[in-house]
């Protein structure tokens, strides 16, 4: 048991962070606007590609590296210490491309993998609607046919990336006379048609990171759709297996930083810190946090075996995203009164916590809610069987709406 | 990264549980359990003996295996899942890892070779009341090579050979190993009759110091350290076997209509368990890597795995009875042996509290460095 490189990983380790020092931007990107950090992120994604450290697990043939999977996280573990900008791509090279290559003609494949790969065109996700988001299979964006096109009319949301994307990979009804999975049918689309309309959703946070999309009247070829017709849902599968790659864990801030918190924040005669029942909490964190990196490090390990790592991953983002609710609320109790302060000018941290406190009760909802996480856990891991289901045998448009 | 058992491990662990599912069945603790007259199983003890378990971690050179601890740590894993009612932590956890630690060469050429052999039950006496001991509470007194006072609870106190026993000599705290064949004994009744523990009575009894003067609570925490990780590996082997059994059982019972596996409240309840053991697991990994590297994390992977680890235990135990609703409440259904040993594992080594108090002061300490 240890933490060490095999041989050769230790040659690709060496070997990325060379190149790393030699080609990353050294920029800083914090304060940053978007449309700086896209034009940086495109930039390197091209420098990536040329070097063939874009896609590495891919085959040569189609831009990658015909690399391992532990050459990946080798080389995200050491791209993440250069700070070098990333994240645009994730959701379109995780999701979307592999769903078209599994599902689209040569002709399609010939078109759009090689542009996403080199970081020139971006790619989002089409599946959440206002009254489909766990239940996504519930979704009523439809899609007519209309000789050799179709014709798609709806509304999605919580798109990520939406507006500054140029494709996305839609999921829609094209048959609300069967049960609903068996309606959907999958598209491929241009996010730039003059019928998307794309509007960003004001969050309980403050900021704006997911988007509304709507259709009227977006006309597409029968060539766009992405397996058969009816088949969508058997498609979505393809493209949410890699979802708990793509969505992490949390980020924020962490025991350290509460520790240091409590340590600077007078309590009594003394500090914060000298707080036992605080430090019983802060001990759980610790353990929390630590058992979710080691956690990782299980995962890493049957990678660098050649394995599939095993269910363990799927913990991750259900515990840090509670902690990080919880350790901030604490960070908002050590400070008392002063706590509500959210000015990063007054509050410690640049408010650090009091962002936290409103982004983790997102992150409880985003990329499955922790409800579903616990049925996934439940029925995928320790094979449990599903929930009672009244829609299986419903034709869609029978189904109860409450609206 | 190599964050894992090993293939040989993995097979010395598989082998471990076909031995023990045959072994020591439920039927071999509740023999224990329901006689009072009965501390331990002997004939598992002695046929553990013979596997070399005992050894697993003392050197060739003093009659063990000579593996390590992660092996220690595989073996400990399969213990703690079928809740096996011998001294094993007592003896290996304990008292052999006192030796190894803090033993001359004459101590530990004359005892570790004993306890690989089976020949030697061991155990460590620290406790002397309600709370924590600290040097300043510590009553038990050497004097002349003479040790007197009182440990209580002792686990394995009563079946135990040798002892090893916190005390102060000339106001200074040490450890001390004393042969317990002639101090008064009395068995305690406890929590978890399948692990036995006694009140030790000792009056002048012949007493030799293991490791130097004034060491006593320094080297008490740092058997602590050690045991905490091996018994980090018993706790993570019994949450474990508490989630399967609720599964089970929740798969088989049917209630309005169907399975209660397939109702949130218990499919939630089991997806809890399963995060809170894989949490557990993985700061048990740790504790493992720190103990058989000697590596200075070690104190604070310690604390990590006895905390993850006696958290997922307790909670798997509790749901485990609650799942099974009324049947899970009676002595007749085998959910109150892990409910029983969470309890007796989670406290053997101290308290959690302590432990996160020691946890934090150690962040403290590096933090501020």
């Amino acid at each position: 048991m240890d933490f060490n490189d095999t041989t050769e990983e230790a040659a690709f380790r060496s070997e990325a962070r060379t190149w790393l020092e030699a080609n990353a931007p050294k920029v800083n990107l914090s304060g940053k606007p978007e449309a700086e950090l896209l034009k940086l992120a495109k930039a390197w994604q091209a420098k990536k590609a040329e070097a063939r450290y874009a896609c590495i697990t891919w085959p040569k043939a189609l831009g990658g590296r015909g690399g391992t999977p532990i050459q990946q996280v080798i080389f995200s573990q050491e791209e993440g210490k250069v700070g070098a900008p990333r994240g645009f791509f994730d959701i379109g090279l995780g999701m979307c491309i592999p769903t078209l290559m599994a599902f689209s003609d040569d002709a399609t494949k010939e078109r759009f993998v090689g542009p996403a790969v080199r970081g020139e065109e971006i790619w989002c996700q089409l599946f959440s609607e206002p009254s489909a988001g766990s239940d996504v299979a519930g979704l009523r964006t439809k899609a007519v046919r209309d000789g050799d096109d179709w014709v798609i009319n709806g509304q999605k949301v919580w798109t990520s990336g939406a507006h500054y994307c140029d494709f996305g990979i839609v999921l829609v009804r094209t048959d609300p006379d069967v049960p609903k999975h068996k309606g959907l049918t999958m598209f491929w689309i241009d996010m730039k048609d003059p019928g998307v309309t794309v509007k960003p959703i004001h969050q309980m946070s403050g900021g704006s990171n997911f988007n509304e999309v709507y259709f009227e009247n977006v006309r597409v070829t029968d060539s766009q759709r992405l397996g058969p017709v009816g088949d969508g849902w058997k498609v979505a599968l393809v493209t949410l297996m890699n979802e708990r790659l793509a969505v992490g864990g949390a980020t924020g801030p962490n025991y350290p930083e509460l520790l240091s918190l409590a340590r600077s924040t007078p309590s009594g005669d003394s500090s914060a810190l000298e707080d036992a029942a605080f430090r019983e909490k802060l001990a759980d964190w610790y353990v929390q946090a630590e058992g979710l990196k080691l956690t990782r490090f299980r995962s890493i390990t049957a990678l660098s075996r050649g394995q599939t790592p095993g269910p363990e991953a799927s913990i991750g983002k259900i515990v840090s995203a509670n902690q990080l609710q919880a350790m901030s609320t604490e960070a908002m109790e050590v400070l008392d009164q002063y706590g509500i302060i959210s000015d990063p000018e007054l509050a410690p941290l640049e408010a650090g916590f009091q962002q936290s406190v409103m982004w983790s009760a997102g992150l409880r909802i985003a990329g499955g809610t922790d409800e579903i996480l616990k049925n996934i856990i439940a029925e995928r891991v320790l094979g449990l069987p599903g929930d009672v289901r009244v829609d299986k045998d419903v034709a869609f448009k029978d189904m109860p709406t409450g609206l | 990264m190599n964050f894992d058992y090993s293939d040989d491990q993995k097979f010395l662990k598989s082998e471990a549980r076909k031995f023990l599912d045959a072994r020591a069945t439920a039927k071999v603790n509740r023999a224990v359990l329901d006689d009072p007259t009965k501390s331990y199983d002997p004939d598992l003890w002695k046929a553990v003996a013979e596997m070399g378990w005992l050894g697993t971690a003392i050197p060739e050179a003093h009659g063990g295996l000579g593996l390590g601890h992660v092996e220690l740590c595989a073996i400990a894993e399969e213990l703690g899942r079928v809740v096996a009612p011998i001294p094993f932590a007592s003896t290996v956890y304990f008292f052999a890892e006192a030796l190894m630690l803090a033993g001359s060469d004459a101590q530990k050429a004359d005892l570790l070779p004993k306890i690989a052999a089976g020949e030697l039950i061991g155990c460590f006496a620290t406790s002397e009341g309600p709370g924590a001991v600290t040097a300043d509470r510590l009553s038990c007194t050497v004097d002349g090579g003479k040790l007197s006072g009182v440990k209580i609870p002792v686990t394995d106190g009563d079946i135990a050979h040798k002892a090893v026993v916190l005390a102060s000599e000339g106001g200074k705290p040490s450890l001390f190993i004393v042969d317990l064949a002639g101090v008064a004994r009395e068995t305690l009744k406890t929590l978890d009759p399948s692990r036995s523990a006694a009140k030790l009575t000792f009056a002048s009894a012949p007493a030799e110091r293991l490791g130097g003067v004034g060491e006593g609570i320094a080297l008490m925490e740092a058997v602590f350290d050690r045991a905490a990780v091996l018994i980090a590996f018993e706790q993570v082997g019994g949450a474990d076997k508490c989630l399967e059994m609720a599964k089970e059982y929740a798969l088989g019972r049917y209630a309005f209509g169907r399975t209660i596996a397939g109702y949130q409240a218990i499919k939630h309840k089991l997806a809890d368990i399963y995060v809170k053991n894989e949490l557990a697991r993985s700061n048990a990994y740790y504790g493992a890597w720190a103990l058989n590297t000697s590596a200075s994390e070690l104190p604070i992977a310690a604390s990590a795995a006895r905390i993850a680890g006696s958290e997922a235990f307790w909670f798997a135990a509790k749901e485990n009875v609650q799942t099974h609703g009324g049947m899970g409440f009676t002595w007749a259904v085998d959910c109150h042996l892990y409910y029983r040993r969470a309890k007796q594992l989670g406290l053997v080594a101290g308290a959690s509290r302590s432990w996160k108090e020691r946890l934090v002061s150690q962040l403290e300490r590096r933090n501020a460095a």
